[in-house]
């Protein structure tokens, strides 16, 4: 074991990861690879394996099996303390008898840095809270404390930052702001952000890159347009966002595209958004990606005919609608009101439409309700 | 006005009790502490001289019981910390859901009397025990050095009698401290033993305080392990003050005694909890 570590910088790469408490495997052989200067989301349900892997990286949990490496650097086995990591906890962990100054002071002084003074107003003036240096965490409200738990970790310029839930505990609106001001001082620092969250509009602002966990394993990994657009399995399009699934068949090819039959009716998608293993398959389509038309309306793209209008709830921006389909299945619909035309009304006779490109589809045996029950607002805790 | 006048009825039967049994004794000890032997009169008979003497003659007299007194308390304190704090830690820390469990065999001494336990220990202490012999055997004490009626076993009794006033409050203090401070310690390139004396040990400063002072204040007035497990040689001043009260029935030199100790205590308290700085902490 070696001091050498706390000089290591590169990509964070975990290899073949599995964490078991008992019988019960919190992280199952996990992979992945962090590359250095990104803002990375490890987002998942409560229990899903995301947290236990933050802990192993920031070393307060030992992997069962696997290693983790930074750079060329294994750190697998490393104290937490010898380990270029900072780490934003979930409800802050400040220290209480510290001021806010020696609260940011403590891993410079730790290190034996000299200018203590010099580096702690700098990072103080960055989160914009100068002028609390002299008061002790008690005395701040969550979102300065907050900033408070930021500014200890990145004082010290580690070569990796985990940020375990850091707005959990933030009231709606000040936590929209709080991950517009992370992301901006991701890029204003330069340094490797591994954020771990349960609230998928918190990944989606922030992340770079998002890895879906489920069940310690990672679901999907990409970008947060490409995991929205083109979810690989139900659980990521259940997640993430809302999904309309309904049961089809692949009856054919043209092109670039697969023809599929829909109870009865014909549609098509790109061969590149199918994850489906044989012809039995679930065809996906976001809500908003929809368009309603009265029955005798021509429209263009994938048509599903008859439909009528179940629910209509006005919400401002938008209206949603429940349609229900000739197959019984009700579709979610999200039609922006940007048009000054009036709303559909419940009981309208309708067809669904939308443009093939927008169509994704998963394997026909899979579980449609699958991420679909979790509710991530009663989630708060681990 | 009712409801302003409801607190302190409540407050009535305190304050009476504390009258009653708190202020008007301290004031007759007070006004016995200055008093004289009746000319000719009996052994026990007293009368008001106002001579503030006494307490230079009591303190003069007993020098040593009280510097024993002291010196007995500080060792019994300290040994009890460090036997408490890795016991309140482990317990606080690392006892799971045994932890209602090891509190109770804390406290569970209690259980027993005082006085027996106490008694227990010369038997544990002495010739028949397996202490002596055990010690004798490995070659740390003489055969002929005994344990029992030395200071040794009065600080042992002391240390044992008061370990759980130690204990609790010091788990109290260790139990409320948030783990991941200590996880954010050692995030914060802090080493197992840093962490204990930045983070640990400060947070846990209001435990240690309280705990120091209930042993400490209780073991400078003792005199029930001095009389049962000590010698003559190792009197402390609650054993002067109980027997001159109770056998020489000197009654002004036992009062004027009881207020140095309480006057030595206070002062000793009051610069102790300065130094602490607990105030900001609790």
């Amino acid at each position: 074991m070696s001091f050498d570590a706390s000089s290591a910088r590169g990509d964070l790469i975990l290899t073949r990861i599995t964490k078991e408490y008992g019988d019960f495997k919190a992280v199952d052989d996990l992979s992945l690879t962090i590359p250095k200067g990104s803002f990375f989301a490890l987002l998942g349900p409560s229990g899903c394996g995301k947290t236990t892997t933050l802990r192993m990286i920031a070393g307060l949990e030992e992997p069962t099996v696997g290693s983790i490496h930074l750079g060329e650097t294994d750190i697998t086995t490393t104290k937490p303390y010898q380990r270029p990591i900072n780490t934003v906890f979930q409800n802050y962990a400040l220290f209480p008898h510290l001021t806010i100054f020696e609260n940011i002071a403590f891993g410079l002084r730790r290190r034996g840095i000299k200018d203590v003074d010099a580096e702690v107003n700098k990072v103080l003036s960055l989160v914009e809270l100068p002028h609390l240096a002299g008061r002790k965490p008690t005395q701040l409200s969550g979102g300065q404390q907050q900033r408070i738990a930021l500014a200890r970790a990145i004082v010290n310029r580690p070569a990796l930052l985990l940020l375990d839930e850091p707005l959990g505990a933030l009231d709606l609106k000040l936590r929209r702001q709080m991950q517009i001001e992370l992301k901006w001082i991701q890029k204003e620092v330069g340094l490797t952000f591994v954020h771990v969250t349960h609230d998928q509009e918190e990944a989606m602002t922030m992340a770079d890159t998002i890895a879906v966990m489920n069940e310690g394993k990672i679901e999907q990994m990409g970008s947060p347009a490409d995991l929205y657009d083109d979810p690989e399995t139900a659980f990521v399009a259940n997640f993430l966002g809302q999904s309309n699934l309904i049961k089809g068949t692949i009856s054919g090819n043209d092109g670039d595209s697969l023809i599929a039959d829909v109870f009865g009716q014909k549609i098509s998608l790109p061969k590149s958004r199918s994850h489906a293993v044989d012809n039995s398959i679930y065809v996906g389509i976001r809500p908003e990606k929809f368009r309603i038309s009265l029955l005798n309306t021509p429209v263009n793209g994938n048509v599903l005919t008859g439909g009528r209008i179940e629910d209509v709830s006005y919400i401002g921006v938008s209206t949603q609608y429940q349609v229900e389909m000739p197959w019984g299945q009700e579709l979610m619909v999200f039609e922006q009101n940007d048009d000054g035309v009036a709303p559909f009304n419940k009981g309208d006779a309708v067809n669904i439409s939308w443009a093939p490109v927008f169509t994704f589809a998963l394997r026909g045996d899979e579980d449609i309700t699958a991420g679909s029950e979790v509710n991530p607002e009663d989630l708060d805790e681990e | 006005m009712g409801k302003i006048r409801t607190p302190y009825l409540l407050l009535l039967p305190g304050f009476g009790f504390l009258f009653v049994f708190f202020i008007l004794p301290i004031l007759n000890l007070a006004q016995t502490s200055t008093q004289t032997p009746v000319g000719g009169g009996d052994t026990g008979q007293y009368e008001q001289t106002f001579r503030f003497q006494n307490y230079i003659d009591a303190f003069v007299e007993n020098k040593e019981q009280f510097g024993r007194s002291f010196v007995y308390a500080l060792i019994a304190t300290l040994l009890a910390l460090a036997i408490s704090y890795p016991l309140a830690y482990a317990i606080a820390f690392k006892s799971g859901k045994y932890k209602n469990f090891f509190l109770v065999l804390v406290v569970a001494p209690f259980f027993t009397s005082f006085l027996l336990r106490t008694v227990a220990w010369k038997q544990i202490l002495g010739e028949e025990g397996f202490v002596v012999p055990t010690l004798r055997s490995v070659g740390i004490i003489s055969d002929s050095t005994t344990l029992t009626s030395t200071a040794f076993a009065v600080v042992m009794g002391m240390t044992y009698n008061f370990l759980p006033f130690m204990t609790l409050p010091l788990f109290a203090s260790i139990d409320r401290i948030d783990p991941r401070t200590l996880e954010a310690s050692g995030d914060l390139y802090a080493n197992g033993f840093t962490t204990f004396r930045k983070v640990t040990l400060p947070l846990s400063m209001p435990g240690v305080v309280a705990g120091t002072l209930l042993t400490f204040i209780p073991a400078a007035g003792d005199y029930v392990n001095a009389a049962i497990l000590g010698s003559p040689n190792t009197k402390m001043i609650g054993n002067v003050i109980e027997s001159r009260y109770f056998k020489i029935v000197d009654y002004p030199t036992a009062a004027a005694l009881s207020f140095t100790l309480m006057a030595a205590i206070l002062i000793l308290v009051t610069v102790y909890i300065r130094k602490a700085g607990t105030e900001e902490l609790v």
